[in-house]
């Protein structure tokens, strides 16, 4: 086994292990907690896929931003923390089965797959390219992706100060 | 070079980093504190241990770590006790990208000169705020929660002025790396050309690494110690090196960003950079014991409200002077 598999798999045992921590642990704070080794664990395959630009904005915007805002809200929430919530309800079972086929499914179907592999070489340095297709041909979804942020920044400042 | 090989040389990296700043940041950091504001407040400071006080640190360290650990009954063990462990790697992150200076032949010394430099230690300075929350959270104490929950929104509004500052000179250097950066600075230092983005990453690295005038997070005449209330002895003591080492890595990048790095005249690189590093961090504690402490609605405002502003309007001005230059 070479360096890289046993790499992907540490980090995707670190992914997995912190997302059913995510979905099962009955203490909302340690739910949000755990998200940040599921993030980092994502953010390490990135990085074994060259992808070091992604990692580091997953880490940033994940890890740093997202799970500070979410551990932010639930302490400013009464009642949300020191309780302890149950996050299944009467349904679990049929649920664990429907996930237990589908994953399944999406085994069967990714090792059953011919996929190309070694289609062209890596860009050696990505935030250029990444940068010049935002600008490029992808301009339209990057400007709708703007307004759309744009937008949500207005409504949440306006849902802020309604009281005046 | 075999995987295994490179894993033996990050853990070897990774203490030599430890061990480095633990004693160069933290317990020299520390000392140096005590005597700089027992200078600006015409005391002597620390004066027994060893000549003049120097080896104080050594004393208190070795203090803390024969003392009990103190775990509050309704704490959060898990959480209580990994908050300790976040906020030092975290801290110790940042250093991976910093260039100390030149070895032989012009190599610089850097542990990984990361194409994505500056992102990554944007990145890496972002996680201090996690081990804050989780710190104040698991402690169940109101005090240590207050400070957590200060830190998570001053840390979160204080981060996109100095995003915006990283992206400036990154613009000007055209390239992430750290080392590239300081290469571009070999005619003159990016602090001539961006005045305003130095400014404005001193301003928010003082914001991020909660000292005065923006340690709201552990002011203590109003939450006892803030997030670290709580801790005691080698943990306290890890808190006390994640905010050492937390500052000084944001001086060394301030330094790497806008103060040419390793380059000057005679001396050699490394003690250059030193130097520039040790100017930088009289500033910040030149700026802890003279200046009062902002109330937490001016904090945020001032980041908000005029911090942005100018650190946008500095990078629009920047990328059109870049478009024409280069035409």
């Amino acid at each position: 086994m070479t360096g890289e598999a046993i790499a992907f798999y540490v980090l995707a045992a670190i992914t997995l292990a912190s997302g059913v921590v995510v979905v099962r642990s009955p203490n909302i704070v340690h739910s949000a907690v755990a998200l940040i080794p599921a993030f980092l664990g994502v953010t390490g395959v990135y990085i074994l896929l060259g992808a070091e630009f992604v990692a580091g904005i997953q880490v940033l915007i994940y890890a740093g931003a997202i799970t500070v805002l979410i551990l932010f809200v639930i302490m400013l929430t009464e009642g949300g923390t020191g309780l302890r919530l149950r996050q299944v309800n009467e349904q679990e079972t049929i649920g664990a089965m429907v996930a237990g086929v589908i994953a399944a499914l999406l085994v069967v179907g990714i090792t059953r797959t011919g996929w190309h592999a070694g289609m062209g070489a890596l860009p050696a340095y990505t935030p250029g390219a990444i940068g010049q297709s935002f600008l490029g041909p992808n301009l339209l979804v990057f400007e709708g992706t703007s307004i759309v942020l744009l937008v949500s920044l207005i409504g949440a400042i306006i849902i802020a100060r309604k009281e005046e | 070079m075999p995987w295994y090989l490179e894993l033996l040389r990050a853990i070897a990296g990774t203490i030599l980093i430890f061990s480095g700043v633990a004693v160069v940041a933290a317990m020299f950091g520390v000392l140096l504190e005590r005597k700089i504001s027992a200078w600006i407040q015409s005391r002597l400071g620390p004066k027994h241990v060893g000549p003049q006080g120097l080896l104080q640190t050594i004393a208190d360290t070795l203090k803390l770590l024969q003392k009990e650990h103190i775990v509050p009954r309704n704490a959060d063990p898990t959480i209580f006790a990994s908050a300790v462990l976040v906020v030092p790697l975290a801290a110790l992150l940042d250093y991976v990208v910093i260039p100390f200076g030149t070895a032989g032949g012009g190599r610089p010394l850097i542990f990984r000169d990361l194409n994505i430099g500056v992102l990554f230690f944007a990145a890496t300075s972002a996680l201090v705020v996690v081990g804050i929350l989780m710190a104040g959270w698991g402690s169940n104490n109101k005090y240590a929660l207050l400070g957590g929950l200060r830190s998570a929104s001053q840390m979160v509004s204080y981060e996109i002025p100095m995003g915006l500052a990283l992206i400036t000179v990154a613009m000007l250097a055209g390239s992430l790396s750290t080392v590239k950066i300081v290469d571009a600075q070999a005619h003159w230092w990016y602090v001539v050309e961006q005045p305003v983005a130095f400014v404005i990453f001193l301003i928010a690295a003082t914001a991020e690494v909660n000292r005065v005038p923006f340690d709201l997070v552990e002011a203590e005449s109003e939450l006892v110690a803030g997030y670290f209330s709580e801790y005691t002895g080698m943990r306290f003591a890890l808190f006390q090196l994640g905010e050492y080492g937390e500052m000084f890595a944001m001086a060394a990048m301030a330094v790497t960003l806008f103060l040419g790095g390793w380059r000057g005249p005679v001396l050699p690189p490394v003690l250059w950079f030193v130097i520039k590093l040790y100017a930088l961090i009289f500033v910040f504690m030149w700026v802890r014991w003279t200046l009062p402490r902002f109330r937490i609605d001016q904090l945020l405002g001032f980041s908000w409200k005029v911090l942005i502003p100018v650190a946008l309007a500095n990078l629009v001005v920047t990328a059109y002077v870049v478009m024409i230059v280069q035409r």
